[in-house]
């Protein structure tokens, strides 16, 4: 089958690709453009490991087709931190000890980002309720959720 | 030397992690991250039915696809001998496991490997593998532990014939081994008992269901070397499985450890790597294999679900004076369930005179069982610690009393052989007691449950190396896996030895050619083992560094000291010298001896046994039958924590897992032995909303035998959960669930069943 065209801007670089039709934003991420932040843990929209930001909105790009790139403007895991400085949910994980083996990471550092980009101030219900997409199988959540609360009060220039 | 009572700056302090940042922005490179060029895909075909006869294979459909390179059956993979071996922290038998890879004359559980493609795309592989035609001849199938061990069950295995039993049997079964440990005299006890209770518990088995599907990338040259990137709980145990099951030396396999995505246990054992090795020497050419989340759920071991029966006798003033337990644990389908461990674990944290204890290891049409935090530990302890409490209420004690009471202490002898030492259960049983969880008055509808749980802790075979770099700052190296957070205490405990800033030293995790065999990641072992061999390789380091100083200052080594990082003269006596630290000492290592490093291997004993207690309180939705955890406290002896927050985590996590197993987790069965449920979508583990906050308390209670006091930590918080939330259930609505999940379904029906 004939590949498609695609043209589109990932983490802030007008980015061209050639993709399968059937083949899912994740696989072209990883194996056509070869970013690897974003995890495949189930492939099927249930563990959020895959996450990112699609003109803003949080997608599971295991759920998307490459093609749907097209025209868009995309944020993986590896556009976060602008150079060597974090953003502050990322700092705010690693100062929490917010991960153990870090697979689920990505995949929560954008999704947090994304729910602090709509919801500045989120009480932990909302928090917990947000990030549910994303399973962590290691840290039992307490950690994530002190780590977002946090970066979310950093951002609103409020903290410590 | 023993750290325990020093004035430490590093140790128990919360460095940022050394590979955080790679983890925050998604550099870390797990196995499926890895690429080769000219790499090939790998996919495995799996048997569709729970039991099946394999008549004939025919590959040729597939073989004909474009783009297929390499096609494997179990006809390309050494038969392996009946043969038991010792291997970390149980028996291994390698037919099993062999067999367990990939499938030879049957498959054993739907799922089951059964061939595997090479191809130049995944989609090709996938396409390929489903043209292999395979003709099978459908057997009767068990999948139930207690069908499977009733004498008209469908045989698994026609040569297994149950150990442990005597006379010897003369017909094959499908129960493997029965164990027993026995203490004192169980009739008297039960005869002199006032009060008696006795209960039947079931759980299911529940998955690790580690993030990370397995994956790996192999590599096989024309010269017979091989090279494996694979994410495990031990790069050491992979090099050693493939050698033994692919008939290969040691030496000719190069393993190097990617980032690890979660394990728990489920990642000591290989699936994967000999098929993508094999693939690789057919077709010449790297071979990736990657699993599916459904393939992790249909071919790779969940622990144990099983059955387990309780008795407990007690005086009227609470002292219990027998205890009996018969456990009936799933295998899957090859011997092998931890029902051991579990046979020891339950009354382990008791002292108590007469006990007796039954074991059955029972294989049944079900993936292999594979280690999962403290494996057996939480079956049973479900079992003793629901009991317990029903005895407390028969007795009209407080459930935290009776096990106080009751509880093991040092010089308690116990059922299984060894006596207890150094164990902090009594101290952890005073916290619990007065802590403000406990304390608290219990809210209107709600229920509060408590129980314990223990777990022996492992150590073993560990090795550590400490370079000191030209510079003065420092590298270390390690065999063990980073499955959460190690290289941060590892690197903590050296800089505290050399006595330096933790951020001087950096701490990697070296492949199986660069450094000396390392243990797997597993058994709560590393920050006790691995880490001992870090603290010995910087002590000798420090001892090098002394001679050097002492040669520079032309004195007796005996009369340097080491401290902050700096090399001092030892008195007055030893003269006047300026101190000459780490950095000093590097620059002039060429000129007074060359390279300042030290390698140590440790087979590391004396790991001391982890004792919890866990609080909680849930509410219950009596129309959907919904259990809300609306607080949980779990307190722990961690012997001394070198990074409170990673041992917190553990905790956490620890807890929140058996959250998952005590409200919703559970393998789903149609009546064709399939399974129904390999999905995170109806495989429920729970998500950041259906937990709170878990209060993690850390009780210091040394070990000994370590040289900052470290006991491992990662095992025991999954013990007490179960028990602990099923006795809060009991407490909120007056019902006694015995059966895992608590799941909404059930516990409604539950409710309505108690009108």
């Amino acid at each position: 089958m004939a590949k498609q065209y695609v043209s589109t801007t990932i983490n802030g670089e007008p980015t061209e690709f050639l993709c399968e039709t059937q083949q899912t934003m994740l696989d072209v991420l990883r194996d056509v453009i070869g970013l690897t932040g974003a995890k495949e843990g189930c492939a099927s929209g249930d563990c959020g490991a895959c996450s990112i930001q699609v003109d803003g909105r949080l997608v599971c790009s295991c759920l998307m087709l490459g093609v749907e790139a097209e025209g868009t403007s995309i944020t993986t895991v590896e556009g976060v931190a602008q150079g060597d400085k974090l953003h502050p949910v990322q700092q705010k994980f690693l100062e929490h000890a917010a991960l153990q083996c870090g697979f689920c990471t990505p995949g929560l550092i954008v999704a947090a980002k994304a729910l602090l980009e709509e919801n500045p101030n989120p009480t932990e219900t909302e928090a917990r309720y947000w990030l549910a997409g994303n399973l962590c199988r290691c840290t039992g959540y307490d950690k994530i959720i002190r780590a977002v609360m946090d970066a979310a009060a950093v951002m609103r220039g409020e903290a410590a | 030397m023993n750290y325990i009572d020093s004035n430490l700056k590093v140790v128990g302090t919360r460095p940022l992690r050394p590979d955080g940042v790679d983890k925050v922005t998604g550099r870390a490179m797990y196995s499926a991250d890895t690429r080769a060029a000219g790499m090939l895909w790998g996919k495995i075909l799996r048997s569709p039915h729970a039991h099946a006869r394999i008549v004939k294979i025919d590959t040729s459909k597939a073989a004909a696809l474009p783009g297929v390179k390499a096609i494997v059956t179990g006809a390309d993979f050494p038969d392996i001998p009946n043969e038991e071996a010792f291997v970390g922290e149980g028996p291994m038998n390698f037919r099993d496991l062999a067999r367990n890879v990939i499938a030879r004359d049957k498959v054993l559980y739907e799922g089951h490997a059964v061939a595997a493609v090479a191809a130049t795309s995944s989609a090709i592989a996938e396409e390929a593998a489903a043209l292999i035609d395979v003709t099978y001849d459908i057997l009767p199938h068990v999948i139930d532990v207690e069908a499977a061990m009733a004498d008209n069950a469908p045989i698994l295995h026609e040569d297994m014939f149950t150990v442990g039993v005597d006379p010897k049997p003369t017909k094959p079964s499908n129960i493997a081994k029965v164990i027993r440990f026995k203490k004192g005299d169980i009739d008297a006890g039960f005869a002199a008992a006032d009060v008696v209770f006795e209960g039947r518990y079931t759980t299911q088995p529940v998955h690790q269901a580690y993030i990370e599907p397995h994956a790996c990338l192999a590599t096989a040259n024309a010269d017979g070397q091989v090279t494996i990137f694979a994410s495990s709980q031990g790069h050491f145990m992979i090099r050693a499985y493939v050698a033994k099951l692919l008939a290969m030396d040691m030496s000719n396999i190069r393993v190097n450890p990617a980032e690890i995505g979660g394990g728990f246990g489920g990642k000591t054992l290989i699936y994967i790597e000999p098929v993508a090795v094999r693939l690789s020497q057919k077709s010449g050419k790297p071979v990736k294999i990657q699993m599916t989340r459904e393939e992790v759920f249909r071919g790779t071991g969940p622990t144990s679900g099983a059955v387990v029966e309780v008795k407990l006798g007690a005086k009227k003033d609470g002292t219990i004076v027998a205890a009996s337990q018969v456990l009936k644990f799933q295998a899957g389908a090859f011997q092998g369930s931890p029902v051991g461990p579990g046979a020891m674990c339950g009354f382990a944290l008791y002292d108590i005179e007469n006990i007796d204890v039954l074991g059955y290891d029972v294989v049944s049409n079900r993936p292999k069982v594979a280690a999962y935090r403290a494996p057996g530990a939480p079956i049973t302890s479900f079992g003793v610690e629901s009991a317990l409490d029903d005895l407390a209420a028969k007795l009209g004690m407080c459930p935290l009393s009776l096990r106080v009471k009751n509880a093991a202490k040092n010089g308690t002898k116990t059922h299984y052989g060894p006596t207890h030492a150094n164990i902090g259960f009594e101290q952890v049983l005073a916290v619990a007691a007065k802590h403000p969880h406990w304390t608290s008055p219990l809210k209107a509808g709600h229920g509060r449950g408590i129980a314990c749980g223990f777990w022996f802790n492992i150590g073993g075979e560990s090795t550590a190396t400490v370079h000191i770099n030209e510079d003065g700052s420092v590298t270390v190296a390690t065999g063990s896996p980073d499955i959460g957070g190690s290289r941060a205490s590892m690197g903590m405990m050296v800089a505290e030895v050399l006595g330096i800033p933790v951020d001087k030293v950096r701490t990697t995790i070296a492949d199986t050619a660069s450094i000396g065999f390392t243990h797997l990641t597993g058994g709560s072992r590393v920050t006790f083992a691995t880490g001992m061999a870090a603290t010995q390789a910087a002590e000798r380091v420090v001892g090098e560094l002394k001679k050097r100083a002492a040669m520079i200052w032309e004195i007796s080594p005996d009369a340097v000291e080491w401290k902050d990082g700096a090399a001092y003269p030892a008195g007055t006596n030893a003269g006047q010298f300026e101190p000459l630290d780490l950095a000093t000492l590097a620059l002039r290592a060429a000129r007074t001896g060359g390279p300042v490093n030290a390698e140590v291997s440790v087979n590391a004993q004396g790991a001391g046994a982890g004792f919890g207690a866990h609080i909680c309180d849930v509410s219950v939705d009596k129309e959907t039958g919904h259990v809300t955890i609306e607080r949980y406290t779990a307190i722990q002896d961690v012997g001394k924590a070198i990074h409170p927050s990673y041992v917190e985590g553990q905790i956490q996590g620890g807890a929140t897992q058996g959250i998952g197993w005590a409200l919703n987790e559970e393998y789903i069965y149609n009546d064709k032995g399939q399974l129904e449920n390999p999905g995170f979508l109806d495989y429920r583990c729970p998500v950041a909303s259906d937990v709170p906050m878990i209060e993690a308390v850390l009780v210091e209670v040394p070990n000994p035998r370590h040289p900052f006091g470290v006991r491992g930590v990662g095992e025991v918080p999954i013990v007490p959960p179960m028990a602990a939330i099923a006795n809060a259930i009991k407490g909120a609505t007056s019902i006694r669930m015995p059966d895992l999940p608590m799941s909404p379904p059930r516990l409604r029906a539950a409710i309505d069943k108690a009108g």
